[in-house]
């Protein structure tokens, strides 16, 4: 890990530098506990509208939970468990990895350099654990699935990258805290509003969630998720909302600065901000149709692609105008 | 030596080993997927190592170009590779002998590189701005050339798409680019 070299501390061992250490322990903690809330949620909207009481709906992560515990997993004949499986894993996996650099108060569980650098791997990832979810179990449906997240990959990957360069451009640096530290006056999310919109929209994307769900979509009898049962079912559906809370948490130090905000404490702050993106990607999903990648891919090139680079090109010229 | 140089350095091994092994795998597993990935997985292992050199920045864009790289190229391997359609069992290798000789040779010629090159001592206090005297020493004198070829290859590039693709700009819109296209599925901008 490309961990910076800490200043030596004259007066020996502090709290302050177990925080980091702390932070990362409570991150496979937090990160589901989100994630149970945010699926709460979703589900209580979806019972209230099919007219059942909202309680129902809060419930089922729980019993969705306890049920695919005790399920038996259903075995497919000429499988690739090792692949399948590390897909599975993989998701939840990658959110951890994500939120390692997101800066809880004054303090990420690891302060990278390069923390956007970093972020744009571990999504590029999501690339090859969502393919090899469609490819394990040895069934169309489900190979189908990951095709289509690969093509859905190529729309919204560039433009995902240019949006997450337009902070790190405003800041002048990519490393998380500094671009926190630029938006004490003005968030970017006020400043650089396409880009933090193509973020939101790509958060959606590399969780398949939502309007971008093709891949697992009604239509392929489920794609990926398919033939998943029992713990592997448990791991992918919580994995995806795991992703979903981790690019929800991203957001807040990219575009809606940070820990920033009265009475209370940052690291609350991170949390509150954060529901309400997750709130915002439930409505999404909720308010949207599927769209099937071959459409995304014309919006993403013709349309994203120029709209972000506009916006990297408006906020250099102001950085450059700011500094001179 | 420090607690952090030590786990580099145990880090840099696990991972040389981890990349060698994955490697090797390359060519005994009996599925397209699992060569591929077992490449990508190679990859990523060299990256760490490379991390732990503390060039993170080419770390981790190796790490990122190469899962990117490999989840595409899955798709490829699957498509064309072999008569079969590779959704089957299939053997990984092909001219067992020249290639055994072939990188038999580029071993010896590279540990040789590695062991007998005057390798310069690295000075007790890093410059800071290392990457920068790399990249000058590197690119310094090279960089009108790169200036040169760089524009030709994405000509290049862009030339052969335009040849091969089978339905141009003007097979959808016609010559004055005016008619609707007939296109099999439609996209996502109405056009």
């Amino acid at each position: 890990m490309p961990l910076p070299a800490t200043p030596p501390h004259p007066g020996g061992t502090t709290m302050a530098e177990f925080a980091p250490l702390l932070v990362a322990v409570l991150i496979p903690l937090v990160v589901p506990a989100l994630g149970f809330i945010a699926a709460g949620a979703d589900a209580a909207l979806r019972s209230r509208a099919l007219g059942a009481p909202a309680r129902v709906g809060w419930a089922r992560p729980g019993r969705e939970t306890l049920r695919l515990l005790r399920q038996q997993r259903r075995s497919v004949l000429g499988a690739d468990a090792l692949l399948w499986r590390t897909g599975g894993v993989g998701l939840a996996v990658a959110a951890f990895l994500l939120v390692l650099v997101v800066p809880v108060g004054e303090t990420p569980a690891a302060d990278l350099p390069l923390g956007i650098i970093w972020f744009t791997t571990i999504d590029v990832a999501l690339w090859a654990l969502w393919w090899l979810l469609g490819w394990g179990p040895n069934g169309a449906f489900s190979l189908i699935g990951g095709y289509r997240f690969l093509a859905q990959a190529l729309a919204y990957e560039l433009p995902l990258m240019f949006a997450l360069l337009a902070p790190a451009v405003a800041a002048g640096s990519l490393r998380v805290a500094d671009i926190v530290s630029a938006q004490r006056e003005v968030w970017f999310v006020v400043s650089t509003p396409a880009a933090a919109l193509v973020y939101l929209l790509s958060v959606a994307a590399f969780s398949a969630w939502g309007p971008f769900s093709a891949a697992s979509g009604r239509d392929l009898a489920g794609g990926v998720l398919a033939e998943l049962s029992g713990l592997d079912r448990l791991l992918v559906l919580g994995g995806r909302w795991c992703v979903l809370v981790a690019g929800a948490a991203f957001a807040v130090p990219l575009f809606l600065g940070g820990g920033g905000g009265p009475l209370l404490p940052a690291a609350v702050w991170v949390i509150v901000k954060t529901l309400l993106v997750l709130a915002v990607l439930i409505a999404l999903g909720r308010g949207v149709p599927v769209i099937l990648p071959q459409r995304l891919a014309e919006v993403g090139w013709v349309i994203l692609v120029p709209l972000t680079l506009l916006q990297i090109l408006i906020v250099a010229v102001a950085a450059a105008v700011g500094r001179a | 030596m420090g607690l952090g140089e030590v786990v580099a350095a145990v880090l840099f091994w696990v991972s040389a080993v981890v990349a060698i092994v994955a490697g090797a795998l390359v060519f005994r597993v009996d599925s397209m997927a699992r060569a591929t990935y077992a490449l990508a997985v190679s990859f990523v292992a060299v990256g760490v190592a490379v991390l732990t050199l503390r060039q993170d920045f080419i770390g981790l864009v190796t790490i990122l170009m190469m899962i990117m790289e490999m989840a595409i190229m899955a798709v490829f391997m699957v498509s064309y590779m072999g008569m079969n359609p590779a959704l089957m069992p299939m053997d990984m290798t092909h001219a067992k002998r020249p290639s055994a000789a072939i990188a038999g040779g580029v071993f010896v010629l590279l540990a040789a590189a590695a062991l007998l090159i005057p390798w310069p001592l690295v000075p007790a206090r890093v410059p800071s701005d290392l990457i920068v005297r790399i990249g000058e020493a590197l690119m310094g004198s090279k960089m009108l050339v790169m200036l040169t070829v760089s524009p030709v290859l994405f000509v290049t590039i862009v030339a052969g798409i335009v040849l091969t693709s089978p339905r141009g700009r003007y097979d959808r819109f016609g010559d004055r680019l005016r008619e609707r296209p007939r296109d099999p599925e439609g996209g996502g901008v109405g056009r």
